[in-house]
């Protein structure tokens, strides 16, 4: 229990021990402290971030969505239209092109109908020659009454 | 006391007794081997016990956080990286609560202090029969196993911590600063002898009862220890109530070791944290 030199050497100690701790010791573990602070932090805001870019993107894709279904909507209402017209279009094309058929036909029959009256014209003055041969050949000669029956002929 | 029948005094006196080498009377050097001895070599002696553990016990503080410190990454902190740390940051927040300049000497001051007085307090939980026994089969007369019961080593770190104060006192104030201050308050130019005086009282008054108190309460813990021990030879009775007893102080002794050296260590960053103070 003497205070003797021990004095000394323990301050002498004591100085060393703080001035190692000051320089090897404090420095690094304070500095990983800080970073792991930091890094948390970090961690930490960019956690933020993410959710607040989630909620912009939720918000930004619900906005797409109905603008998609107004644009749904709009496109659909034209189709809806374009069909209409369309179907209009055919009906009047259709309409157009019965009437030409129809009215082709009807000159077709027309012609047809002219034609077979040839026909026929030629026909009956030959039957009706050939009739009036017979009858006449009996009590008539042809050659002449020939002028009459041009005559008759040219009526028809 | 392996061979030879001690009485209860010599027993105390034995476990007080540091192992001290210096000047021996016939003119040699070597260890003293009494406690006579021991006070006649006078100044100039070293008290080989408290200086070896504390010493040893401070290089186990430095290597262990020096270790931790090498070993450090960013990532999860485990095993002694993660107390390292803790004690860092509980060091780190006490310094910011009591100082508050700015100084990268208060921080690491106040962390060695505390882990190297709470490691020299903790040796008052050995058994107090284990070391000395110990070093009596090995031939050494005496050792004492807690430097902080040791005036030598508590002056000794109150020393190193005042002449810390000093500097800074002088650094922060400048000469002529830190002598106003001492001469010139609290009573103004008038009462120069008397402020002189006080201010004295409170400049020296700080390193004695840094040390005095860390001292006393150390010393008084290890002789509790001792006096329980004796009744270990008192028969069975006194033998298990002794062992109860040493359990319980035991217990409470962990309290104030780290009490203790808490106490020192606020002191230590309070102190300091004046000595920056430019204004009183």
């Amino acid at each position: 229990m003497n205070i003797n030199a021990t004095l000394i050497g323990e301050s002498i100690t004591f100085f060393i021990f703080v001035w190692f701790c000051m320089k090897y010791v404090w420095p690094p573990i304070m500095n990983s402290l800080n970073e792991r602070k930091k890094l948390i932090a970090d961690g930490l805001a960019a956690g933020d971030r993410g959710r607040h870019e989630l909620e912009l993107a939720s918000k930004s894709a619900s906005q797409h969505l109905l603008e998609a279904k107004q644009k749904s909507g709009e496109i659909m209402a034209a189709a809806d239209k374009r069909a209409a017209q369309i179907i209009d279009e055919a009906k009047q094309t259709a309409k157009v092109e019965a009437d030409r058929i129809f009215a082709s036909a009807q000159a077709n029959v027309a012609q047809e109908v002219a034609r077979a009256r040839e026909t026929l014209r030629s026909h009956v003055a030959e039957l009706a020659v050939a009739g009036a041969e017979k009858i006449l050949r009996r009590e008539i000669n042809s050659k002449t009454h020939a002028d009459l029956l041009t005559a008759i002929q040219n009526e028809l | 006391m392996a061979t030879e029948v001690l009485t209860s005094s010599e027993y105390i006196r034995h476990h007080l007794q540091n192992l001290t080498y210096g000047h021996l009377p016939d003119g040699s050097w070597g260890v003293a081997h009494s406690a006579a001895q021991a006070k006649a070599m006078g100044f100039w002696a070293i008290n080989l016990d408290t200086i070896g553990v504390s010493i040893v016990l401070g290089l186990l503080f430095l290597l262990m956080f020096r270790g931790a410190a090498k070993s450090l990454h960013t990532g999860v902190p485990t095993g002694f990286q993660n107390f390292a740390e803790w004690a860092v940051e509980f060091i780190d927040d006490s310094v910011r609560g009591s100082f508050s300049g700015r100084s990268p000497l208060v921080a690491p001051l106040a962390l060695t202090v505390f882990v190297w007085i709470f490691l020299m307090n903790l040796m008052d939980l050995l058994p107090v029969d284990w070391i000395p026994h110990l070093a009596m089969a090995m031939g050494i007369p005496f050792f004492k196993v807690v430097p902080s019961a040791d005036p030598n080593a508590t002056f000794g770190m109150a020393i190193g911590v005042f002449l810390l104060v000093l500097f800074y006192s002088v650094k922060m104030k400048g000469p002529g600063g830190f002598a106003s201050e001492l001469a010139f308050h609290p009573f103004g130019k008038l009462g120069l002898p008397a402020n002189i005086f006080f201010e004295g009282i409170n400049l020296i008054a700080k390193p004695v009862s840094l040390a005095l108190r860390l001292f006393g309460n150390m010393y008084a813990g290890e002789m509790i220890f001792i006096l329980i021990a004796l009744m270990f030879g008192g028969g069975i009775g006194m033998a298990v109530f002794g062992g109860a007893l040493q359990w319980v102080w035991a217990v409470f002794h962990i309290l104030i070791i780290t009490l203790q050296a808490f106490i020192f260590m606020t002191l230590t960053i309070v102190y300091l944290d004046m000595a920056h103070q430019t204004d009183h």
